[in-house]
């Protein structure tokens, strides 16, 4: 029989991910697969990042991971969202080729040669003594000392289109029925719904009519590694019509979503046409963007036309809209619904409480987003290889990533949807940007294993380099008196500020600091760029400073791993019943669950202990 | 790890004989310090007076004892303030505190958390208390209910609500705005405009807050004039009792007496202040200076004369006494009574009058809101951020703003998750591709 020291179970974003990060924490990682050619898959469209998605990957980069390497060597073209808005929403993104994705994950896969990719189907968990010890698959049993299941929409996977549905996790892929065995092992399993739009010809498009969305001239990037410098394309911007919203609302019943073939909850802010047009009617029209799928591909992905119609309505009512009046459907669009795990089972390692060795990652915890999974299939390897090889567990906290923020939201609150990043999630938002991803993460990535070789002797180089401009900016000082004789107007108050306090004035920016200190140019543009960010919102940070320390003190509060809530002396049988059922790790996230009482929290105290 | 300094009251609720604020953190021992001028020797009661650093004003006189940490009961430096146990000293030693950097007011079942987390209570302590928290908790949440009806959750959560609809639109304009173009075109006037509306309302309310402080405290009445003009015996005959000493000895008040006074059902105090004239005697001369200092401070001021003066005083009113050694019947004047404290002429038509002011100051009937230091608080830490929110021209910022501001009222009416946020913008706004 094979055995690993970690086996993943799926290889879309989530399992990549988590069988790199494994492997580089020095396990001996299988990949099991349906498909050799499924690792890297885009499954819906072709782009990687934006808000919130695009902190995701920056910190996914800043631990080591790889979708932002893969994304650099796809691009197509990049842009950063937000630009105009604070640099803490700054949402870097990229639309990709699905082809060249596809090889560079395989290629970047490739360079762990303790990596096994098996190609073959799970079917369901070995289970000894109540710790999983394994999967047997369409190819055998195989023995694992922790599992990383990243099942996708494959569990229970049903698609539909008008009232024909299906079984499956993608068109032309077969679902997976280990939703059963998880179910039979009590795991709290429901269903999600998501969807997808028709693919179509691009060679069928009036491009003439449509109006063009370019990249950045600056092609921003997620890694510091070699990007590809394959020219741009553009994407184009199209809108939906009366017309279009005629159709659609004749032709509601046959939806599979209003004609009651789907009962489960699809998320909100992905919304089919259908849900956009019912609620929202009242609009001209609603956007859309027509994506290239590659540069040797004529296929176009039309974001924002997810839809259950059937065919020869999906093919009238593209009809309506400008630019697409003669286009070919390639391949229709169809709505999903699958299993999903209630996160509220997993701690914060993405680890199954109940059931040791066994750990999930990506839309099997109810999220949605190539990125979310990404990023939880990162923790979830890291931990199943620290699980493993018996090492300290990685864990990140809501004030250092949105990775952190993610997993808190999952195993503290639970999803009534399929749950997105955003930034307005991260109560940290001023402090958690992409240009400081790595000053954030990069050290906890070096101490477990995740970072090491040359990206450590970087990362330290770099880190070198900040302290030392940072120190020059608070020691370099100046006047105002000094600064308008250098016709830098700003109030002439008398007060002598340090470099570091005059570039909270919007007048200090590179340009004019270089006149007055012209030492500063020994400090590179970017370093400057990100220092300059950080006294921006200095006072601010100092202020959140109390806030986070709060936080860290509670985080550091451990609940008793066994704790039976309904026995404390002093919860209410109200307060026992939330607590069980979110399971907290710590007395912070005990006082984030809703409707948590600060008396609860004190009658909790005696069942916590200090970490170290 | 910068902790904050907490205080707060941690004896029963005032009035009372005495009351103990506690301080624990940091900044203890300073915070000490800037209200009695220096830091008094540790683990010993020391008297000292109490100022508040920022106007000046004497707060008390109290027993002030030390205890620098972790040898103390929360493991920090600590610092415990034995007052008169009035509802006035009370609050205003917090004010005095809580305005003081890096300190403010704890929350509840904190000095515990606290005192665990250092090591200082064993688990079985901490049980004991935590059944102790809860029931004062609950007697509070009860107090409050019974004070204002629920009036101020009620307040607090309309208040959170209208931060977290602005707030819904500042955060649509930072997630989605290059989802869907509505959002951005939709978001910045409304911003602006409801938060400039929201902290005047906001001002307005804080303002009207001293109101509720006077309603729980009572209407403060100065007596002044010129010495031996009757004050006292005006103090008596309104509040039909002999609290201050009435001689025909000119300087007899030397300190201010507060006679509590029922006004038609609003509580008020009657302040008797030393007769108010030049003396080289020093007890007295402190008298009239305190006397001076509360006549200012209060909500009306009774000028006792015994005679018409040329100039009428700008505020209060004029009482001429004494109309029985008087031969010549006065004509009208407004604000103007006729009285004799001795043998209660017009003593009737004043105590009306008072009834009627009282009632037009402090309208009893409408519940105060902001009555307690911590939701004073919390609506001027809300108010602040608000005031920065509308300033910013960065949207990070505007939306730091409203989120802090949602959060103070969220300590009173509950809490705010982000998915309040993100319900309401999914509501408004179409969203996604």
């Amino acid at each position: 029989m094979i055995a690993f020291d970690v086996l993943v179970v799926g290889a879309g974003h989530a399992g990549c991910e988590a069988a790199s990060a494994a492997a580089r924490m020095g396990a001996r990682v299988g990949l099991l697969t349906l498909d050799a050619n499924d690792p890297g898959t885009l499954s819906c469209n072709p782009a990687v990042g934006g808000i919130g998605k695009g902190h995701l990957v920056c910190e996914i980069n800043a631990m080591g991971g790889i979708m932002g390497r893969i994304t650099d060597k796809a691009r197509i073209q990049s842009r950063i969202l937000n630009r105009s808005k604070g640099p803490a929403v700054h949402g870097p993104r990229a639309q990709v080729d699905r082809k060249r994705y596809r090889a560079a994950t395989a290629e970047i896969l490739a360079e762990h040669p303790e990596l096994k990719i098996l190609v073959g189907a799970a079917q369901t968990l070995m289970v000894e003594n109540g710790v999983v010890v394994g999967v047997e698959t369409s190819v055998g049993p195989i023995r694992a000392a922790a599992v990383v299941l990243t099942t996708g929409t494959f569990l229970g996977g049903v698609m539909h289109q008008g009232d024909q549905r299906q079984s499956g996790g993608r068109i032309g892929a077969a679902a997976s029925s280990l939703g059963d065995a998880l179910r039979a092992l009590g795991l709290p399993v429901s269903r999600l719904k998501t969807g997808t739009p028709p693919r179509l010809d691009g060679r069928t498009i009036d491009w003439g009519k449509l109006e063009w969305q370019a990249g950045d001239a600056d092609r921003p990037q997620f890694s510091a590694a070699n990007a590809s410098d394959t020219p741009s394309l553009p994407c184009a911007v199209t809108r939906t019509t009366q017309a279009t919203h005629r159709i659609i609302t004749d032709n509601l019943r046959k939806s599979a979503l209003y004609g009651g073939h789907i009962a489960s909850v699809g998320p909100r802010y992905c919304p089919s046409i259908e849900d956009k047009v019912v609620r929202f009617g009242d609009r001209d029209g609603h956007q859309i963007f027509l994506e290239p799928e590659g540069y040797d591909d004529s296929t176009i992905y039309p974001n924002g036309l997810s839809t259950s119609l059937p065919l020869d309505v999906q093919e009238a009512f593209i009809a309506t809209i400008p630019g697409l009046e003669r286009a070919r459907i390639i391949r229709p669009g169809y709505a999903i619904e699958y299993d999903h795990v209630d996160p509220r089972a997993l701690a914060p390692t993405l680890a199954v409480i109940n059931l040791p060795g066994l750990f999930l990652a990506g839309q099997i915890n109810g999220t949605t987003g190539y990125e979310e999974a990404a990023a939880q299939g990162l923790i979830a390897g890291a931990n199943a290889a620290a699980a493993a090889l018996n090492r300290p567990s990685v864990t990140i906290d809501r004030a250092t990533g949105y990775i952190g923020v993610m997993i808190d939201d999952l195993t503290t609150h639970g999803v009534t949807e399929p749950y997105r990043m955003f930034t307005s999630r991260a109560e940290y938002r001023l402090r958690l940007r992409t240009d400081n991803a790595a000053q954030r993460l990069t050290p906890t990535a070096i101490t477990h294993g995740l970072v090491g070789g040359a990206d450590a002797d970087r990362f330290e180089a770099a880190r070198t380099a900040r302290s030392t401009a940072r120190t020059m900016l608070d020691s370099l000082s100046a006047s105002p008196k000094r600064l308008a004789a250098l016709n830098i107007e700003t109030r002439q108050d008398g007060v002598i500020r340090s470099v570091f306090q005059w570039l909270r004035f919007p007048v200090m920016n590179r340009g004019a600091a270089l006149l007055v200190w012209p030492e500063l140019q020994a400090i590179p543009e970017a370093l400057f760029a990100s220092l300059s960010i950080d006294a921006c919102y200095a006072s601010y940070l100092d202020r959140q400073d109390e806030d986070v320390a709060n936080f860290r003190r509670d985080e550091a509060l451990k609940i008793f791993a066994d704790l039976d809530f309904r026995r404390v002396p002093g919860l209410s049988h109200e307060m026992a019943e939330r607590l069980a059922r979110a399971q907290p790790a710590t007395l912070g996230a005990a006082g984030r669950i809703a409707g948590i009482t600060p008396a609860a929290l004190v009658a909790l105290l005696p069942y916590t202990r200090k970490a170290a | 790890m910068s902790a904050a300094t907490i205080a707060a009251l941690a004896s029963g609720h005032p009035p009372a004989a005495i009351a103990v604020i506690r301080i624990s953190g940091p900044q203890a021992l300073a915070s000490v310090a800037a209200l009695a001028g220096a830091i008094p020797p540790p683990r010993r009661l020391s008297l000292r007076t109490l100022v508040d650093p920022t106007t000046g004003a004497t707060l008390d006189s109290a027993l002030v004892a030390v205890f620098r940490g972790p040898a103390t009961a929360s493991g920090e430096d600590l610092a415990e303030l034995h007052l008169h146990g009035g509802v006035a000293v009370v609050s205003g030693v917090l004010a005095a505190l809580t305005a003081l950097p890096g300190v403010r007011l704890a929350e509840p079942g904190e000095f515990t958390r606290r005192a665990f987390a250092n090591g200082r209570m064993d688990l079985a302590q901490v049980e004991g208390l935590a059944d102790l928290i809860a029931a004062e908790t609950a007697s509070q949440r009860q107090q409050a209910l019974a004070l204002a009806g629920g009036a101020l959750s009620r307040a607090a959560d309309a208040w959170r609500s209208r931060c977290i609809d602005i707030l819904s639109e500042a955060e649509a304009g930072l997630d989605f705005a290059e989802d869907e173009a509505d959002v951005a075109a939709r978001l910045n006037e409304a911003a602006r405009t409801e938060l400039l509306a929201l902290v005047a309302d906001l001002d307005e309310l804080l303002t009207d807050s001293s109101r509720g402080a006077r309603i729980r405290n009572g209407l403060s009445i100065a007596i002044s004039g010129p010495p031996n003009s009757g004050k006292s015996s005006l103090v008596n005959v309104l509040s039909n009792r002999d609290a201050a000493i009435v001689t025909a000895i000119a300087g007899t008040t030397r300190d201010p007496i507060e006679v509590p006074l029922d006004l038609g059902g609003v509580a008020a105090v009657l302040i008797d202040t030393a007769g108010l004239r030049e003396t080289d005697d020093p007890i007295e001369a402190e008298g009239i200076r305190r006397a001076r200092a509360r006549a200012a401070d209060a909500d009306l001021v009774l000028h006792v004369v015994e005679h018409l003066p040329v100039i009428l005083p700008e505020t209060g009113i004029l009482i001429v006494n004494k109309v029985d050694l008087l031969d010549a019947s006065a004509s009208p004047l407004p604000n103007c009574f006729f009285v004799s404290a001795t043998r209660g002429d017009g003593i009737d038509d004043l105590r009306k009058w008072l009834a009627k002011w009282a009632s037009e100051t402090a309208r009893p009937g409408e519940p105060a809101l902001l009555s307690h230091v911590r939701h004073r608080a919390a609506f001027a830490d809300a108010a602040s951020a608000l005031t920065e929110a509308a300033e910013t021209s960065d949207p990070v910022l505007r939306a730091e703003g409203l989120r802090h501001a949602a959060r103070a009222f969220g300590r009173i009416a509950g809490r705010v998750d982000v998915d309040d946020v993100l319900d309401r913008i999914f509501s408004r706004f179409c969203i996604g591709k």
